[in-house]
């Protein structure tokens, strides 16, 4: 594995009041390797992740990420054109909800396709061929290409969400609660299917979870975070099996007790 | 100014001075940046809006005592609305007017440009009801700027992507979408697509007015005018089996004209000039 | 010692003398006749009767004179009268297609069968104050006079044929989804409150009495992209129309009389249907006397009404059914704005006295935090 990050956060804060947000959070982020940030509701997760992606900025800190083209950028000091290139090019993210993620009024094709369109693919039969070759790989059924998403399972969106995001080979991606509404027989499917495609696809990715089962089977190393702060890190079996923290072994013990 | 004919208590072309400077910067700007939507003061105008009143105060701010007018509406001098606006400009200029396409220095369209070929030195000015090729995207105007600004355009592809994946082929027909001077994209108006072709590298001036949303665009003499489309789906314009039942001419964009109650139908060319200038020669040569 | 203000009865009948009074304004100039209100003012009149969903255009005018020109308020007398009268019948089905036209466009094809005609219209009416309308006792001209009507539009019908409908001739080359008579009896939402989703008719009984500016505005937000529905007016007729009963002790029908209508039917883009076949969609308004503005927003915003049938997301205001129909009726909404203005003494006394305890709490809260 490359020994340089990808993405290096340095004292990352955006707080909404204290106690709310995210504070001196600092952490590197190595290609192909899933990151997990635990948590309780209210604990920062998801302003964190959204301050990575980009979407919010942060009351101070600095973000960089390397490029496709080997080059350490400061995210928020990019142009607003820039930030959405990288959005739309070099990441992913997949929001919980997938309406949130998926373009509800056009087909399950032209979501797809419409990174590939954003960044200049101009063929529509190969655009048709990628689309379907993706719902192949997410275990869609090809045959529904042209159907509206508005007529998928909750399950079947979340993958054409997935798809959608990964059509154009992403390097970094973000997912929030990914498996959060689904029923927990489909939700195991998607986990296994989203584990293959991480390791296939070297995929670094950070993922936002409440869920310690899903952080075990997806996460290489865990961020755990209570009111706005890291309180523990490490690789996640250790971090797991053998809590350091107070608030962790809580956390831990309330999932094996339950 | 001409002495003869200009409506009592009114400004030459309608408009107050100050208000024609206002439009002729925005027009300069639009000119400078082809298919930049540049905001303006649009003006209340004795017409609806919806009703030209975009392409009126263009005309207004760049008319001049010794032009010629034209106006059309759907190719055809005579409609009712191009009737009216002809007669309002003739009522506040006194400036000539005209039915020929070729004598014309200054012509306002609604929906059509002309069959024969403009000339350098001409200006077109076109009505245009909604001006952002974007809108049916995205309502939000805050959002499209955004768009517009970040050439964040992998949306229009979606339109005709699905057009395809539904219908077999683009089904959009008129305010087909183009990309102007490799950059904005840009709603050409109502026109049919069969018309987008001219707007490439025309040697006229095409201006388009926009008065309800307040916008203004243009594109320059020589400009690129590219319709967006697909390699494997490539753009084209609508073509006629029939040819027009005055004229015959089978290259013109055709109006369907219904003959009975049965729906009978027979079409004729949508721009008159065009027709009637057939119609003259063949008499010639008969 | 403070004496609480007791007994409006007084206040109230001197607000109706002046009112009164207001209506009439100064008793120099003559009195507005019905009469003239009904003749000089057949647009007001026609919203009136629209909205107030009463054909009368005596009453309408009544209405009018009566509410000093509030057209709300006259659709709302006009509807509390409704209230008051018996429903002797049910009247047929009335036919546009008969409509003894007086002005009928099509926005689609240059020319058609019956002509385009323009009738009495403002359209090409420039919008300049025609000041020599304030001079008494004159008839102006018509200040379209100067522009002359191209071969194919007259301005006067030119036969009393029956002229047919142009979505029909698109209907017959199967290019336009079919309106089809259902044979069931449609709602009646003057007798059976509308519940959702709504039945086609009680949408449509909905619309028409609908206020005509909140359709107008809805209307409009479809074209700017708000649940877009590309619409072209196929055609707009207006003229009067025979309206008949079949009396149950005659069996069979008779005509009773004539009402001047106005029907837009609007041609809307095309969709895959169901069945599998692309045809144009289309959406309709109607409203009695000349109300071309109402009947072009009534059929914008039915169309827009049907985005579930055609499988459109629905995301925009002009396509939510509940959202429209329970907020188009002027009278419901002048009346439940205007109530505001009754007393709310006794809510708003309970809101004040929550209000200060909570403050008061918070204060001898922080008061505590200080020591």
């Amino acid at each position: 594995m490359n020994r340089e990050p990808i993405l290096q956060v340095d004292n990352l804060t955006k707080l909404y009041a204290a106690g709310k947000g995210c504070e001196a959070v600092s952490f590197d982020l190595y290609p192909g390797e899933v990151l997990g940030i635990v948590g309780e509701s209210g604990s920062g997760k998801s302003t964190l992740l959204n301050c990575l992606s980009v979407r919010l900025a942060p009351d101070e800190g600095d973000i960089h990420y390397l490029t496709r083209a080997d080059e350490w950028v400061n995210l928020y000091g990019l142009s607003e054109s820039r930030q959405r290139h990288l959005q739309r090019t070099e990441w992913g993210i997949v929001h919980q909800h997938p309406r949130d993620g998926l373009r509800m009024g056009v087909s399950a094709g032209a979501n797809i396709g419409e990174r590939l369109m954003a960044t200049g693919e101009r063929h529509y039969g190969n655009l048709r061929q990628t689309a379907q070759s993706w719902m192949n790989d997410v275990e869609l059924d090809i045959a529904r290409i042209d159907d509206k998403p508005t007529t998928y399972s909750g399950g079947m969106q979340q993958r054409l969400q997935i798809a959608r995001n990964l059509v154009t080979h992403p390097r970094l991606v973000f997912m929030d609660e990914p498996t959060g509404g689904l029923d927990v027989s489909v939700q195991a499917r998607l986990l296994d299917l989203l584990r293959q495609l991480v390791t296939e696809m070297n995929l670094a990715v950070v993922i936002v979870t409440h869920d310690l089962a899903v952080a075990r089977l997806l996460a290489q190393r865990l961020i755990v975070m209570r009111h706005g702060r890291v309180v523990e890190t490490g690789l996640t079996d250790q971090v797991l099996d053998d809590p350091q923290h107070a608030y962790t072994q809580l956390l831990v013990s309330s999932v094996l007790t339950s | 100014m001409n002495p003869q004919t200009i409506r009592e208590g009114y400004n030459f072309a309608y408009l107050d001075e100050q208000t024609k400077r206002m439009i002729r910067r925005a027009l300069l700007k639009a000119v400078a940046i082809p298919g930049y939507q540049v905001p303006f003061g649009g003006r209340e105008m004795p017409m609806p809006y919806g009703w030209g009143t975009g392409g009126m105060q263009v005309t207004a701010a760049v008319i001049g005592e010794n032009d010629c007018l034209k106006v059309i509406d759907q190719g055809a001098d005579d409609t009712t609305n191009a009737v009216s606006i002809r007669a309002f400009f003739r009522d506040l200029t006194g400036v000539r007017t005209t039915e020929k396409t070729e004598e014309a220095t200054l012509i306002q369209t609604r929906h059509r440009i002309p069959e024969k070929p403009l000339q350098a030195g001409q200006v077109l000015v076109y009505q245009v009801p909604i001006p952002e090729p974007l809108r049916f995207i995205e309502p939000s105007e805050v959002e499209t700027r955004k768009m517009h600004a970040l050439e964040d355009y992998g949306v229009m592809h979606i339109k005709l992507y699905e057009d395809i994946a539904q219908f077999g082929h683009i089904a959009t027909a008129y305010a087909y979408p183009v990309l102007v001077n490799g950059r904005y994209v840009m709603d050409p108006s109502p026109i049919p697509k069969f018309d987008n072709p001219k707007m490439d590298n025309s040697p006229a001036l095409q201006l388009f007015g926009a008065g309800r949303e307040k916008r203004i665009y243009a594109i320059p003499p020589y400009t690129d005018v590219k319709s967006l489309d697909f390699e494997d789906h490539p753009f084209e314009v609508q073509r006629w089996e029939q040819c027009c039942a005055i004229c015959g001419s089978d290259e013109s964009f055709l109006d369907e004209v219904i003959m009975d109650d049965q729906g009978a139908h027979e079409f004729i060319c949508s721009d008159t000039d065009y027709c009637r200038e057939r119609m003259a020669n063949l008499e010639v040569t008969a | 010692m403070y004496v609480a203000v007791k007994g409006g009865e007084k206040a109230i009948s001197a607000a109706h003398e002046l009112l009164a009074k207001v209506r009439r304004g100064d008793t120099r100039e003559a009195e507005l006749s019905v009469k003239q209100v009904e003749q000089q003012l057949p647009l007001a009149v026609a919203r009136v009767m629209t909205e107030g969903a009463v054909y009368d255009p005596e009453l309408a005018a009544l209405a009018i004179k009566q509410s000093a020109g509030d057209l709300v308020e006259a659709i709302f007398l006009l509807r509390a009268y409704k209230t008051t009268l018996n429903r002797f019948g049910i009247c047929e089905p009335i036919n546009t297609e008969t409509m003894q036209i007086e002005r009928r466009i099509s926005a689609t094809y240059k020319d058609l069968p019956g002509g385009q005609v323009l009738g009495p219209t403002f359209d090409y009416t420039h919008r300049l104050l025609d000041f020599s309308l304030m001079a008494e006792g004159d008839v102006s001209e018509p200040s379209v006079a100067d522009i002359s009507p191209s071969a194919e539009m007259s301005a006067e019908p030119v036969s009393v044929e029956p002229v047919s409908k142009v979505l029909e001739i698109l209907e017959r080359e199967n290019l336009m989804v079919s309106e089809s008579d259902h044979q069931s009896e449609p709602t009646d939402i003057t007798r059976d409150p509308i519940t959702y989703p709504a039945e086609r008719s009680a949408r449509l009984q909905s619309l028409v009495q609908g206020d005509e500016g909140f359709l107008l505005a809805l209307g409009y937000s479809t074209q700017r992209g708000y649940g877009r529905n590309h619409p072209f007016a196929g055609e707009i007729r207006i003229g009067e129309v025979e309206v008949s009963i079949v009396p149950e002790e005659l069996g069979f029908e008779i005509t009773i009389g004539a009402v001047q209508m106005t029907e837009c039917e609007m041609v809307n883009g095309f969709t895959r249907h169901r069945d599998g076949e692309v045809k144009f969609t289309r959406g309709y308004g109607v409203g009695f006397g000349q109300c071309e503005r109402k009947a072009m927003a009534m059929a914008l915003v039915d169309r827009s009404l049907q985005a579930a049938d055609y499988d459109e997301e629905v995301v925009s205001p002009a396509q939510q059914e509940e959202f429209v129909l329970s907020h188009c009726d002027n009278v419901e909404a002048a009346g439940f704005v205007s109530h505001l203005k009754l007393p709310h003494y006794v809510d708003f006394q309970s809101e004040l006295e929550l209000l200060r305890r909570i403050r008061a709490a918070e204060q001898s809260d922080s008061a505590k935090d200080m020591n």
